[in-house]
């Protein structure tokens, strides 16, 4: 469960959230849609606890980002939008580093790691150094990396970017899978297709502030457009006001 | 407590299979360095041992004329090489370097000398030659010899003690230790131990912040639930280990490489045993907090690996800059030498070598002063680790 309300942000002179608040709730996807430069990431980086708000306050379970950052890291797993393993660590090393970071020992580790390499598929795969892995391989790893403390909310940036076909398949089967057993998604995107294939809520950002929210359904209600591309067309653009 | 003993533990298991950070932490340190001190120091001292063994050749012309000074120089070992040169000849000789020095003896010597008067002789010699100055003053000294010995028999036999032309008797006393005329060349030592020490945790301390950042791995660390400040002392204490591991094999590797070196033959002798190297070791590890602070901190506000790596070439300049300045000007322990950070350990490290007693107050100053400078850069480094800015 994530809560946003009011959130600022300036790096320097550039305003880069002016009012960004939503929420997104458990066993549902839910999308943050804007062109680049939005404020997407920002938003992202502000609910991973990684860069601070300047006004407003950001809950995920309850925990607010600012002040509790360490419970928020808790119940929380990230992709960030670029994704860097360790190159001289095999992918079963890279995730149980991340495990044993969130504070898992021992055979729970191993179990937990062990998990996430068939939950992913990797396989064989996991044992070779990260060095020379395809972006598919890159991208599982990354998500195993992630999930490995099985967290309640999961934020993912522009995971689909530069992805063939196949791993975009698969990455959307994990995100569904992640919604069936009753968790929080919340990802980014700037493809209207992207998000209409997947996302139960869509949140359209703009230039810092959030333009629409809701279903698909009362997004197209609301900006009176005839499909959601032209809906995001012109709620991004600003000719929606909320 | 055990995040930190985690990224530890990564740190090394990570870079240890690094090829780069192997090679240049542990090539320089065990390889490289030894072996461009072991070329020079022996290059030196067989030089030295040379120059003190080969006995003085000293073309004369006009030998006829003075026989009982040829049979003097003879007598003390000179090989006497007749040569039949007029003035001009031997001064272009020995202008030209073609000989090292010519000693002139002309028939005014013997006439003079008949009539008790100052008898003439003339030693070409080119002191703009280095080479052959050794040569110079050992011609000139036993020509001095002589004269004083002929002195002393023209008085005897006028009934006069000859110790009235000595009226004063200079005695020298070399204070220098064997050991401590070694102490130039091996003073080249500690430079090359502070270099590879700082060698040693080079690619750590820029993995720490800018090497993240490139990789991309940065932003999904911080995200997990550990602070900044576990994050980067774990990272920190994994530079100061390789740092630390650098420096104990190029120290022992030192140990090994002296006992090849022929520095008995130069009447030195090196003090480092297995003991000395242990203390020298310890000394030299009160630097190592503060290396690392240092390299972190700068390496943090740089934007990339390369720009990184060109910032801390020149950081690791300045620790060495005392040390060149002590070597080539000779400097003398004192207390408040030793609160220069790198300057103290260079110094207290020559005194283990040279045997000498090192004050208590000089090894605590040292010590303090280090450490707390350390402690700073490191409190300054975790500080700048928990900037939005580290993100880039």
């Amino acid at each position: 469960m994530i809560q946003v309300e009011g959130l600022k942000k300036t790096f320097g002179t550039v305003q880069a959230l002016q009012d960004v608040s939503f929420t997104a709730g458990d066993g549902r996807i839910t999308g943050l849609l804007g062109h680049n430069g939005a404020g997407k990431s920002t938003t992202l980086r502000v609910l991973s606890t990684v860069i601070r708000a300047n006004e407003g306050r950001a809950l995920i379970d309850g925990h607010d980002c600012a002040n509790e950052p360490l419970q928020v890291r808790r119940s929380l797993g990230v992709l960030p939008h670029a994704s860097g393993l360790y190159a001289h660590l095999s992918g079963r090393e890279n995730i149980a580093y991340y495990g044993e970071l969130h504070g898992l020992r021992g055979a729970e580790l191993k179990r937990s790691v062990d998990e996430m390499i068939e939950r992913l598929s990797l396989g064989s795969v996991a044992e070779r150094r990260a060095k020379g892995y395809s972006q598919g391989e890159r991208l599982k790893v990354g998500l195993a990396r992630a999930l490995i403390h099985r967290p309640q909310t999961v934020i993912l940036d522009e995971p689909t970017n530069g992805l063939d076909v196949n791993a975009v398949r698969m990455l959307r089967e994990l995100i569904r899978g992640l919604r069936e057993s009753g968790r929080c998604v919340l990802f980014s995107s700037h493809v209207m297709q992207e998000v209409a294939a997947l996302c139960d809520d869509i949140v359209i950002i703009s230039h810092g502030r959030v333009v629409v929210r809701g279903t698909p359904a009362e997004i197209l209600a609301k900006t009176g457009a005839p499909d959601l591309e032209e809906a995001f067309v012109r709620a991004a653009d600003g000719e929606v006001a909320q | 407590m055990s995040a930190v003993w985690t990224v530890f533990r990564k740190e090394v298991v990570e870079n240890l299979r690094d090829r780069r950070v192997i090679l240049s932490a542990f090539f320089f340190g065990v390889l490289l360095a030894p072996v461009i001190f072991g070329l020079t120091t022996t290059m030196v001292s067989k030089r030295a041992v040379a120059n003190q063994d080969k006995p003085l050749k000293l073309p004369v012309a006009g030998a006829d004329h003075a026989p009982n000074l040829v049979q003097f120089l003879r007598e003390n070992g000179v090989q006497v090489e007749d040569v039949k040169l007029t003035s001009d000849q031997a001064t272009d000789s020995v202008r030209s370097g073609e000989r090292d020095l010519v000693l002139l003896i002309t028939d005014e010597y013997g006439k003079a000398l008949q009539a008790g008067e100052s008898a003439p002789l003339s030693l070409v010699v080119d002191t703009s030659n280095s080479n052959t100055s050794p040569s110079a003053d050992r011609a000139r000294q036993l020509l001095g010899a002589y004269a004083h010995q002929m002195a002393a028999l023209r008085l005897m036999v006028r009934g006069i003690n000859p110790t009235v032309i000595d009226p004063i008797g200079v005695h020298t006393l070399d204070v220098a230790t064997p050991a401590g005329r070694s102490l130039l060349i091996l003073g080249m030592m500690t430079y090359f131990c502070f270099m590879s020490m700082l060698v040693g945790g080079f690619y750590l301390a820029i993995d720490t912040t800018a090497g993240e950042r490139e990789r991309h791995s940065l932003e999904p660390l911080l995200t997990l639930p550990i602070s900044r400040s576990e994050l980067i002392v774990g990272k920190m204490l994994a530079t100061a280990t390789y740092m630390s591991v650098s420096l104990l094999l190029t120290l022992a590797t030192f140990g090994v490489v002296l006992t090849f070196i022929p520095l008995e033959a130069l009447g030195m002798s090196a003090n480092f045993g297995p003991r000395v190297v242990l203390a020298i070791f310890a000394i030299m590890l009160t630097f190592v907090p503060m290396g690392a602070g240092l390299m972190t901190v700068v390496a943090s506000f740089t934007r990339s690996n390369r720009e990184a790596q060109s910032w801390l070439s020149v950081v690791m300049m300045l620790p060495i800059a005392p040390i060149m300045f002590a070597v080539v000007s000779g400097t003398k322990p004192s207390a408040s030498l030793m609160a220069v950070p790198s300057l103290s350990q260079h110094l207290l490290a020559t005194s283990l070598m040279r045997g000498d007693a090192m004050p208590a107050l000089h090894v605590l100053i040292c010590v303090g002063t280090t450490l707390a400078l350390g402690a700073l850069l490191v409190g300054i480094a975790i500080k700048l680790y928990q900037r939005e800015a580290i993100l880039g």
